[in-house]
């Protein structure tokens, strides 16, 4: 158990290469940060820096009070779970969880007795005895958990673990994995692409693009005041919409906008929170011609465009509406939903 | 595809026959020309069928070599191209797998330049630079040594080229998850790399041991002493030895007993080879 601080972390590599920026984040002891991000934004980077696979060229890490820029992975008290498990072939489940334990000299009842608390708490206790390739993709993530579990370590390491499995798999070990943490209550960094993961799995999420935080919070707090443009189109599926404040101004009544500053030349509506109900007190409504009604069972996706707008404009409902691809929709949106941002900056205006 | 049909299974069983019986009568003929008494082959026609002299032979052989002509018994020979092939093929693949761990795992500097002078040294086999070489086992006195045999044979390029390969597409996770779990480089390639590796180290085995078991031309060079006479050059003594006629049913018994040990070397690794591909995975 142990807190992990991040104080300027930054990587460059041979070539002068900026991977990484001035990440500061404080991960309390037992706290679950999650890392998200698209593709390249550093987020894996920035985990192995912390793991010890990276150096560290700029700043300084700690966890607990040791800082341990220099440290090799194994002296950081620390496990990690990798995307594609990297269980070790040609060792049965009970030596790939017993490995890391052996090189630390632990004795070997010792050992005998953590692999096989490890096991039954994730269920692969009859595995035991099995090499990996006579596993499935969900139990093989499960010996991945289980080596990470043994050594009972200061903190969890999390690679994308599931971005392996199919999707119903992906939504249980999901729940499985944050259960766990949860009762153990070991720190844990956890690093994925998908927004949805990040959302449910995290205590405190922190956005990632191009090395830098975009913001740090926890996921409401993310997902109600996105701090940049990038947050707003990253978190949240579909993604925000934006629609230049002018063209709001242009459809209401001067008053209606005084709220938003006079900064905030650019406006966010999460299409969850378009409706197809008629505009009322403190609302603003919008019309727009369907151009793609889809259907997804409980919801529906509807895709718009607006007179003078580029982008397509998206709206959520909870039900599917019975209309007809082409005609001119109205949808209201209340006004203290409209989340303003400056174009140049990309920043959230109050 | 060609489809299934009755004449076209025929050819190719003829076609497939041929080939096998081309590359067996010889081994045949070697075979029962071991078992007919002295002068038998000499007359110019072959039996085809097995003589009564084998037992006699093989003791001969065995037990006396043709000591008038300087070759030795073949047992002292055949433990000689053993001790030979044995020090070759271990030396290789010790210092293929290692180097290749250094270039693969490593970041040193001109690692690449090393890994294209480990790679040009293909171009230079024995024969090339075998003036050279004698001068400098010569003057380190290693002459009619095991030492001498062997050494000069053991770099290998290949090796390391085809351990290289295979270490890359080694993930390179799996030597993460190593560190993380506290084995250093040398703990991670002998608990992790080199199990497995397990079948290109048998597969490479078998070839660098009938390397080494065929090697002629460096023996017949450095060896004058028949304490270290290998048994390839051995046969060749056994031919040209002496002002006598060569002695046939000799000289096959002694290709037969030669040929043996390769053969059980491949029976053996085979099956380590089939045990490995169907146990272990990437």
């Amino acid at each position: 158990m142990a807190s992990i601080t991040m104080d300027n972390l930054g990587k460059v590599y041979t070539g002068n290469v900026r991977a990484v920026s001035d990440v500061n984040i404080d991960i309390a002891d037992g706290e679950m940060i999650v890392l998200v991000g698209p593709s390249g934004c550093g987020k894996s980077t920035l985990l192995r820096m912390v793991a010890g696979l990276e150096t560290i060229t700029e700043g300084t890490l700690k966890i607990g009070d040791r800082v341990v820029n220099q440290l090799e992975p194994a002296d950081r008290d620390i496990a990690m779970v990798f995307q594609n498990y990297a269980l070790y072939p040609h060792m049965t489940v009970f030596n790939n969880l017993a490995y890391g334990l052996k090189n630390r000299g632990f004795k070997k009842d010792e050992i005998d007795r953590r692999v096989r608390e490890a096991a039954t708490m994730l269920e692969i206790g009859k595995f035991l005895d099995r090499k990996p390739r006579q596993l499935s993709g969900g139990q093989r993530q499960r010996v991945a958990m289980g080596r990470a579990l043994v050594r009972e370590p200061a903190a969890f390491l999390f690679d994308e673990p599931l971005s392996n499995l199919d999707a119903k798999l992906r939504v249980q070990m999901r729940v499985e994995i944050r259960q766990l943490q949860k009762r153990l209550g070991t720190t844990s960094l956890y690093v994925t692409h998908d927004q949805l993961e990040a959302l449910t799995m995290a205590d405190r999420l922190v956005v990632l693009n191009g090395g830098r935080i975009e913001q740090i919070g926890t996921p409401m707090e993310v997902y109600l005041r996105p701090a940049t443009t990038f947050v707003a189109g990253f978190i949240g599926s579909p993604a925000m919409n934006m629609l230049p404040t002018a063209y709001l101004r242009g459809l209401v009544a001067a008053d209606a906008l005084a709220h938003m500053p006079v900064a905030a030349d650019l406006v966010g509506l999460r299409p969850e929170d378009l409706s197809l109900a008629p505009a009322g007190e403190g609302e603003i409504a919008l019309t727009g011609q369907l151009m793609l009604l889809e259907p997804a069972g409980a919801e529906s996706h509807l895709h718009l465009t607006f007179e003078g707008i580029k982008d397509t404009i998206v709206a959520r409902l909870p039900h599917v509406p019975d209309v007809q691809e082409g005609s001119h929709l109205t949808f209201s949106i209340r006004r203290d939903k409209l989340h303003p941002f400056d174009q140049a900056t990309g920043k959230r205006v109050a | 595809m060609v489809e299934n049909n009755r004449w076209g299974n025929l050819f190719a069983h003829l076609v497939l026959i041929l080939g096998v019986a081309i590359v067996i009568f010889p081994v045949y003929v070697a075979i029962i020309a071991s078992t007919h008494p002295p002068g038998t082959f000499i007359r110019g026609v072959m039996p085809l069928l097995p003589g009564p002299n084998a037992l006699e032979n093989y003791k001969t052989v065995i037990t006396q070599g043709r000591s008038q002509a300087g070759t030795p018994p073949i047992g002292g020979m055949l433990w000689n191209s053993f001790v030979m092939a044995m020090a070759i093929t271990i030396g290789k693949l010790s210092i293929s797998l290692l180097s290749a761990f250094a270039i693969v795992y490593f970041r040193f500097p001109f690692r690449i330049f090393f890994f294209w002078v480990i790679f040009l040294t293909l171009m230079l086999p024995v024969e090339v630079r075998i003036v050279p070489t004698f001068q400098v086992v010569a003057d380190l006195g290693m002459l009619n040594s095991f030492a001498g045999l062997s050494i000069p044979l053991i770099a290998s390029a290949t090796a390391t080229f085809l351990f290289r390969q295979f270490f890359m597409t080694v993930p390179e996770e799996l030597m993460e998850a190593a560190r993380v779990d506290g084995a250093g480089p040398m703990k991670f390639f002998k608990d992790i790399l080199m199990p497995l590796s397990i079948t290109n180290i048998a597969a490479l085995f078998v070839i660098m041991f009938i390397y080494g078991w065929n090697q002629y031309l460096w023996p017949l060079l450095i060896t004058t002493d028949p304490e270290y006479y290998t048994i390839v050059m051995g046969i060749q003594r056994m031919v040209t030895g002496g002002d006598s006629e060569p002695l046939w049913h000799l000289v096959m018994a002694t290709v037969v007993l030669a040929a043996l040990p390769p053969i059980l070397v491949i029976l053996f690794m085979q099956r380590l080879f089939v045990k490995g591909l169907t146990e272990t995975e990437k």
